[in-house]
């Protein structure tokens, strides 16, 4: 599949503002950050909604028609995408309740904390939904597995709980559980892509060049013409290939600058003095979202759509 | 909408039955196809850069050319390819706008360009295909199974059927209602044993596929029987014979 720029952008990006959005949400809601100055609060909730908007602005650029963007709130019937687009418009309201409470009126009190619990909830939902379209797409077998939607929720936490550390050393006031759980979601994001990877690698598609063509009862099957000798947007668009020798070596940098890299100067943050430790928590995120960006692509890049057997690939 | 109701028995589903056994891979099909249709339902079928090397269009049926099989069984079929109109269309069910609708009351699979937003979702949703985007007008097309074809009263009779079909010299593409189990392509199906492509997705394809004939004994496969000399030389006048001797060498 063919990785587009503006949509790898916005599964990172909002996935890293989803995470920090729901996690600040979950600790305030459960009586945490109750002695933080509101400063703090400013720039999470700041932070997590640019992310977040940021993201939404940059999957509107692949659209063909912009302009009736807003006709993608009306399918949540059936339609994931549709979903994803309601969920993140009706996040902002509890994220607007959040934000007016702690920061502009100082309040950490009930109504305060169940809009920040409904922040967590309506993020995890918005991410849900983000892998759902994927997940759903039965001709993407890279795509329609098990294990893309865990991977995209340990990401967007692996991200948010990075930020939020991150934040929380800048601040003065770093806190070992927060720096724990970023360093156990960095194990498990790191140990759930390479079980991807290998499943990417020897798990094949149903689908071949004899079940697209029907052609089973004659033996097996191949392109001798292509229909056209020039490309199409089926090509372009479905049939996007990368070299294995290129995905290796990318997988080895999402790996190092996405779950590695990260670990390690977590635990350097806990051992080295206060500036220096701010200094790596601060590192850790942003070589985080760099690895993730890499990993995303390689989402896109790795997927094998099922049009191409029609096209001479010999497996989907 | 994209919930649409789906299919139940005895409902019309209207859609192509695809002879390979004679599909010459002439490509009239598609051509007539593109012609009809760059001024139908979903005109324009625009091509990018028409007059360069790089010429790129949108055309609603596309002709493939196979190999299947090894040896003396081995053999070229003509893969025409274009939307099957599936009982369950998962490109529907994506659609995040309602743009893609399927019809009740015939099956056909349509576009609302005028409330496509161009997310290109359903493109990725079709397994066969069989959706393209038109890059200048930013919104999603596809075959509409010349919806303004097969039931316009402004044409002859004869002519109210795709146009892929009406074109067809070979005569392999054959248009009607495959949820009536009487109707003519329903029988063609029945008899010639028609296949769905890719059943293992589940998005039950109307459309259907004839898979070629086996190879009759006869001519290929077996052993080629010696032909009959043309004329019995033995019997012609003696000069004709020195004539026919002479140009034989």
């Amino acid at each position: 599949m063919h990785p587009a720029f503006s949509v790898i952008v916005f599964t990172t990006a909002s996935g890293a503002g989803y995470g920090l959005l729901a996690l600040t949400g979950l600790v305030f809601a459960a009586g945490g950050f109750a002695s933080m100055h509101w400063g703090f609060g400013f720039c999470a909730i700041g932070l997590g909604t640019a992310l977040v908007a940021g993201g939404l602005v940059s999957s509107t650029l692949h659209l063909g028609r912009p302009e009736r963007a807003l006709r993608a709130l009306t399918q949540v019937r059936t339609s994931w995408l549709s979903r994803e687009a309601a969920l993140a418009a009706l996040a902002f309201l509890p994220i607007l309740g959040f934000f007016v409470g702690w920061v502009l009126m100082g309040r950490i009190d009930g109504p305060v904390r169940l809009a920040a619990l409904a922040v967590a909830l309506l993020s995890v939902a918005t991410v849900h939904a983000t892998a759902m379209i994927y997940r759903s797409l039965k001709p993407v077998h890279q795509w329609c597995n098990g294990h893309v939607v865990p991977v995209y929720h340990v990401l967007a936490a692996m991200t948010g709980a990075l930020l939020l550390n991150a934040l929380a050393h800048l601040w003065g006031a770093p806190s070992q559980a927060l720096a724990a759980f970023a360093l156990l979601s960095c194990v498990a994001g790191a140990f759930m892509k390479e079980r991807y990877w290998r499943f990417v690698d020897e798990d094949a598609a149903a689908s071949t060049p004899e079940t697209a063509t029907g052609l089973a009862g004659l033996g097996k099957v191949r392109l001798l013409d292509p229909p056209h000798t020039g490309s199409n947007y089926v090509m372009r668009e479905m049939g996007f290939r990368v070299a294995r020798k290129h995905a290796l070596k990318l997988r080895r940098a999402a790996l190092v600058l996405g779950f590695v890299l990260p670990a390690l100067l977590l635990l350097a943050a806990v051992l080295l003095a206060p500036v220096p430790a701010a200094i790596a928590a601060t590192l850790a995120p942003a070589s985080a979202l760099a690895g993730v960006l890499a990993e995303r692509w390689l989402f896109f890049a790795e997927a094998k759509h099922s049009v191409s057997l029609y096209y001479g690939a010999e497996a989907a | 909408m994209t919930s649409y109701a789906k299919p139940s028995e005895g409902d019309r589903k209207l859609g192509l039955v695809i002879d390979l056994d004679t599909c010459v891979g002439c490509h009239a099909c598609a051509v007539n196809c593109k012609e009809w249709n760059t001024s139908g339902h979903s005109a324009p079928l625009t091509d990018l850069e028409p007059w360069s090397r790089d010429a790129s269009g949108v055309w609603f049926n596309r002709i493939h050319s196979f190999e299947a099989g090894e040896g003396a069984q081995g053999r070229t079929v003509h893969f025409p390819r274009s939307c099957l109109h599936c009982e369950e269309p998962a490109c529907v069910e994506v659609c995040p706008t309602g743009a893609s609708y399927k019809r009740v009351e015939d099956g056909i699979v349509l576009v609302n360009a005028d409330t496509c937003i161009g997310c290109k979702l359903c493109s990725w949703a079709c397994p066969y295909g069989a959706r393209e985007f038109d890059e200048d007008e930013g919104v999603m097309k596809k075959c509409t199974l010349c919806v303004d074809r097969i039931y316009n009263e402004n044409l002859p009779e004869e002519e109210r059927v795709p146009a892929c079909v009406s074109t067809c010299p070979a005569g392999a593409r054959h248009f009607g209602d495959l949820g009536d189990p009487g109707s003519s392509v329903s029988r063609m199906v029945q008899e010639r044993g028609g296949v769905e492509l890719m059943p293992e997705l589940g998005y039950k394809p109307v459309n259907r596929y004839l898979p070629p004939r086996p190879k009759s004994g006869g001519c290929g496969g077996g052993k080629a029987k010696a032909l009959e000399p043309a004329i019995d030389t033995a019997a012609l006048h003696p000069a004709l014979r020195w004539l026919d001797r002479m140009l034989s060498r």
